[in-house]
């Protein structure tokens, strides 16, 4: 690990001044950080400790039915929040399938919002890499490829974002809010991290000394209650990070779906959610039928970036798998291997 | 430019100073402290074996700076037992066979009595494995370990009702 400085501000306009300084990064869990920081990839010559920022680490519901998670909310902090697993039970159930209880117990809402790629090269200083410095190549391209993207890549970049969290959250419209030397902003998650473009690597869309301070579910994201999954493929039953994944949430009154959302994890540079493929479902009887077809439109164009054309079929199998499980209900508790394909598909529902 | 911070371990408050902030709480433990019952596995936080508590919460101590933790109440595989008395779930893991070299299990042990605590697995053998699913042990001394937490779960539910 490189030497560095470390300051931990008493304010946010004294982390962001920090922040904003060439060469720093902000620290919150550490998880992530400083796991970069000692394998090489991440040489910060200024630490800046946000941890104690006083007020980030708030669950507050918003009059009007919105929701507000404070930067700092500790992952398991969230999933466990009663109020908040009942409202948005796929998004706890997109927790608890991520990293171990250690892990969660200290990794924060926005270092998973921050947390970069696991492609392999990225990870490896020595292995040319778009992302790490822009221009030197990628050499994950003809490398091993198995777990890379298949939507939404180019041959600037073929990594995959690996959050589980912010699947469901995508598919329920959840802002990020910002701040930085300019102020403070808002931008929907869904715009968060960018696609890779013919010559720029895809990576989060935050200036210098900008930092998330919160996240916002808009009101009515709580209406998908009753019928909210994730749904996550991994190489083990537990502590790993996703192949494929899906998010599946839908309104359901009289055998008819009113409204829907579906959004895939591990298959492009951020969450893969395609309005079209969710307007399918609306109006129609729950059903293998208009899954099947919701998901094929969901990978529709996708392509193998290496040795990993397999993920096409499996991304729109567990999107179906996890609109299935999403129609029969969320689970009264949540099941004991979250969002696992090993999860018993039975048990009592809840109708919230 | 030295760093100080001050740590309350096992009950027992240490001051401690660093060249610079490098350090990881694991290896404050370890090389300045000199309590060496948490061990250096991947120091990666993959593996659990660096697994302690951090003002009552399960943590891997290798992927926590030092700094970070200033101020902290630590618990370590050493502030378990009350003198010759091991803990309730010290004595589950010997009873059940919940290891077989030794090297995870201060990890895994830390890691039960934080998953405990939790309250969220309950008896299920499939909650407790997912719970622990972030220590490894390549002895593969699993079943041990899952029979050891539920065993360690009716010792402490015992121990509660006999206070009630």
């Amino acid at each position: 690990m490189n030497r560095f400085d470390y300051l931990r501000p008493a304010s946010l306009a004294e982390a962001i001044d920090a922040g904003a300084r060439p060469g720093a990064s902000y620290l919150a869990g550490g998880t992530a950080l400083l796991d970069l920081m000692k394998i090489g990839v991440a040489r910060p010559g200024l630490v800046v400790d946000i941890s104690r920022l006083p007020g980030l680490d708030r669950i507050d519901r918003l009059d009007g039915g919105g929701w507000r998670i404070g930067a700092l909310v500790r992952n398991a902090d969230l999933a466990r929040d009663a109020g908040f697993a009942a409202a948005f039970p796929a998004v706890a159930e997109a927790l608890l399938s991520g990293a171990s209880a250690q892990v969660r117990n200290v990794a924060t809402l926005a270092g998973n919002l921050m947390q970069h790629t696991r492609c392999a090269y990225f990870q490896d200083p020595h292995s040319a890499c778009n992302r790490r410095s822009p221009g030197a190549g990628c050499e994950a391209r003809g490398g091993e490829t198995r777990g890379h993207a298949v939507l939404g890549w180019t041959d600037a970049c073929i990594a995959t974002h690996p959050s589980d969290f912010a699947v469901p959250l995508v598919a329920l419209d959840a802002v990020v809010e910002i701040a930085g030397p300019q102020g403070s902003r808002a931008l929907p998650l869904a715009q968060f991290h960018a696609l890779p473009g013919a010559e720029t690597p895809g990576g989060v869309a935050l200036g210098p000394g900008e930092l998330i301070t919160g996240l916002r579910l808009p009101p009515g994201a709580a209406d998908f209650a009753a019928h909210g999954r994730y749904v996550k493929l991994r190489e083990r039953t537990s502590f790993a990070f996703a192949l494929v994944s899906a998010a599946a949430l839908l309104r359901i009154r009289d055998d008819t779906i009113i409204d829907a959302r579906l959004a895939l994890g591990g298959v492009a540079a951020r969450p893969w959610r395609i309005p079209e493929a969710e307007a399918l479902m609306i109006g129609a009887v729950p059903g293998t039928d208009v899954f099947e077809t919701a998901a094929a439109r969901m990978v529709q164009g996708a392509a193998a970036s290496g040795d990993n054309g397999f993920k096409i079929d499996l991304a729109r199998r567990i999107a179906i798998r996890a609109l299935t499980l999403a129609a029969a209900g969320t689970p009264a508790r949540m099941p004991a291997l979250p969002a696992s394909v090993f999860a018993p598909a039975t048990g009592a529902v809840h109708h919230a | 430019m030295t760093l100080s911070i001050t740590l309350v371990v096992n009950g027992d408050r240490h001051r401690v100073t660093l060249e610079d902030a490098r350090p990881t709480l694991l290896d404050v433990l370890r090389d300045r402290i000199g309590l060496t019952g948490t061990k250096k596995g991947c120091d990666r936080g993959q593996c659990g074996a660096c697994t302690v508590l951090v003002d009552g919460r399960r943590v891997n101590a290798c992927l926590s700076l030092a700094m970070t933790v200033d101020g902290a109440r630590i618990t370590t595989i050493e502030g378990l037992a009350t003198g010759d008395e091991l803990h309730p779930v010290q004595a589950a893991f010997v009873e059940c066979d919940g290891f077989q070299c030794g090297y995870c299990t201060p990890g895994q042990i830390m890691s039960a009595v934080g998953l405990i605590a939790e309250g969220d697995a309950g008896p299920d053998p499939e909650r407790i494995r997912e719970g622990m699913s972030g220590n490894l042990c390549r002895c593969a001394a699993y079943p041990g370990i899952t029979a050891a937490v539920q065993d360690a779960q009716a010792r402490l539910a015992q121990v509660e009702g006999t206070k009630a």
